[in-house]
C-alpha cells in the first residue's frame, strides 16, 4: 500500500503529513517515558521485524499480492505513538534506500500504514482493558480484529486521498481498495496473532500496558506457576 | 532483554534474507488497483530516489535475483534495527541532559 510520488496532490500530501508528523513527534517524546532501560531495544527490534515481514508478499486473489503492515503489532507492543514512530522509521528507509513509496508521499504513507492503525489498535486495547477480561484470548482477539481493521481503514483512507487528489473517482477506487485489503487484512491478522503469541510465550511483560498473561492460561498453568 | 533482542532479530533477518526471495512477486493491493484503474503510470520516482542505493530491494551488482533480494533484506533489516535503536538512545540522552 506504498503510495509513490505522483498519485497525490501536494495539498493532500501535506494534509496527511501534518497528523503523521504530530504522531511521530509525540512518539519521540514518549520514547523517553515509555521505554525504560530494559525495553530500549524493543523499538528497534519491532521496526526490524516489521521491515522484514513487509518483504514477505503473499498471494491473494487474481494475480495480486499483499504484505504485512505491522501497525497493529507495533501498537500492541509499544502503544500507538511509538508504533507511529516504528512505521515512520521503516517507511523512511524503504523510500530513501529502496525507492519503495514516495518521498512527498511519505507523510500519507506513515499516516495510512502507521498512525491510523496504531491509534485504532491502541484505542481497541484501551477499550478491551475495560470491557474484556484480562486474558490471553482477549488480547489475541483484539490483535486479530485490530490488525484486520487497521489494514482496511488504511486502504479506505488511501482510496479517499487518491480520490480527493483527483487521481481516480472514489466510487471506482474505494470498493477496489477495500475489497482486496479485506483479504490482505486476514493475512495481517494471522501474522499479528502469531507474533503476539510468540511474545506472550517468551516475554509477556513486553506487551504494552497491563500484562495480560498474569491471569492468562499460559502463566496460570502449574508448571510455570510453580517457578 | 538481550536474549529476546537477539532471537527476534535473528527471526527478522531470517525472514528478510532467507524467505523474502521466495515471496510473491505479484503487484500488491494498491499497485494492482492502480493498474486496473489506469493510474499506475502517474507514479514516478522522486529525484532523490534516482540515486537510491538499493532500488526495488535488489542489491546492486548481484546477478542472481534471489541473492540480490536476500542481501537487500539482510542489509535493510539491520539498518532499520540500528535506526530504531539509535532514535531511542538519542531521545533518552536528550532527556538526561535536559
Amino acid at each position: 500500500m506504498h503510495i509513490p510520488d505522483g498519485f497525490l496532490t501536494n495539498e493532500v500530501a501535506v494534509a496527511c503529513a501534518l497528523p503523521a508528523l504530530g504522531a511521530v513527534a509525540y512518539g519521540l517524546r514518549r520514547a523517553e517515558v515509555d521505554l525504560d532501560d530494559r525495553r530500549v531495544p524493543l523499538l528497534g527490534v519491532t521496526a526490524a521485524f516489521v521491515f522484514a515481514a513487509q518483504m514477505l508478499n503473499f498471494p491473494v486473489a487474481g494475480g495480486t499480492s499483499g504484505h504485512f503492515l505491522g501497525a497493529a503489532l507495533a501498537a500492541i507492543l509499544l502503544g500507538p505513538w511509538l508504533a507511529s514512530l516504528v512505521l515512520a522509521v521503516v517507511l523512511a528507509v524503504q523510500a530513501l534506500v529502496f525507492a519503495d513509496g514516495g518521498i512527498t508521499a511519505l507523510g500519507p504513507n506513515v499516516f495510512n500504514m502507521g498512525v491510523v492503525g496504531g491509534v485504532l489498535v491502541g484505542g481497541l486495547m484501551l477499550a478491551a482493558r475495560h470491557a474484556l477480561p484480562n486474558t490471553r484470548t482477549a488480547l489475541l482477539g483484539v490483535a486479530a480484529g485490530g490488525a484486520w481493521l487497521a489494514v482496511v481503514a488504511g486502504a479506505a483512507l488511501c482510496a479517499a486521498e487518491l480520490a480527493i487528489s483527483g487521481t481516480v473517482p472514489l466510487s471506482t477506487v474505494l470498493p477496489a481498495m477495500v475489497g482486496v485489503h479485506m483479504i490482505i487484512g486476514a493475512g495481517e491478522a494471522v501474522i499479528t496473532v502469531a507474533a503476539v503469541s510468540a511474545v506472550l510465550a517468551t516475554r509477556p511483560d513486553l506487551i504494552h500496558g497491563p500484562v495480560p498473561a498474569v491471569t492468562s492460561p499460559i502463566l496460570s498453568t502449574p508448571a510455570i506457576g510453580a517457578r | 532483554m538481550r536474549l529476546f533482542t537477539v532471537l527476534a532479530l535473528a527471526v527478522a533477518i531470517g525472514l528478510a534474507a532467507g524467505v523474502s526471495p521466495y515471496a510473491s512477486s505479484s503487484p500488491d493491493g494498491l499497485e494492482k488497483v492502480a493498474d486496473d484503474k489506469a493510474f499506475l503510470d502517474q507514479g514516478r520516482l522522486h529525484a532523490v530516489q534516482e540515486r537510491s542505493p538499493v532500488p526495488d530491494y535488489a542489491f546492486p551488482g548481484v546477478t542472481d535475483p534471489r541473492v540480490a533480494t536476500g542481501l537487500a533484506g539482510f542489509a535493510g533489516t539491520l539498518l532499520v534495527f540500528g535506526l530504531g535503536y539509535g532514535v531511542v538512545l538519542v531521545t533518552r540522552r536528550g532527556a538526561v541532559t535536559a
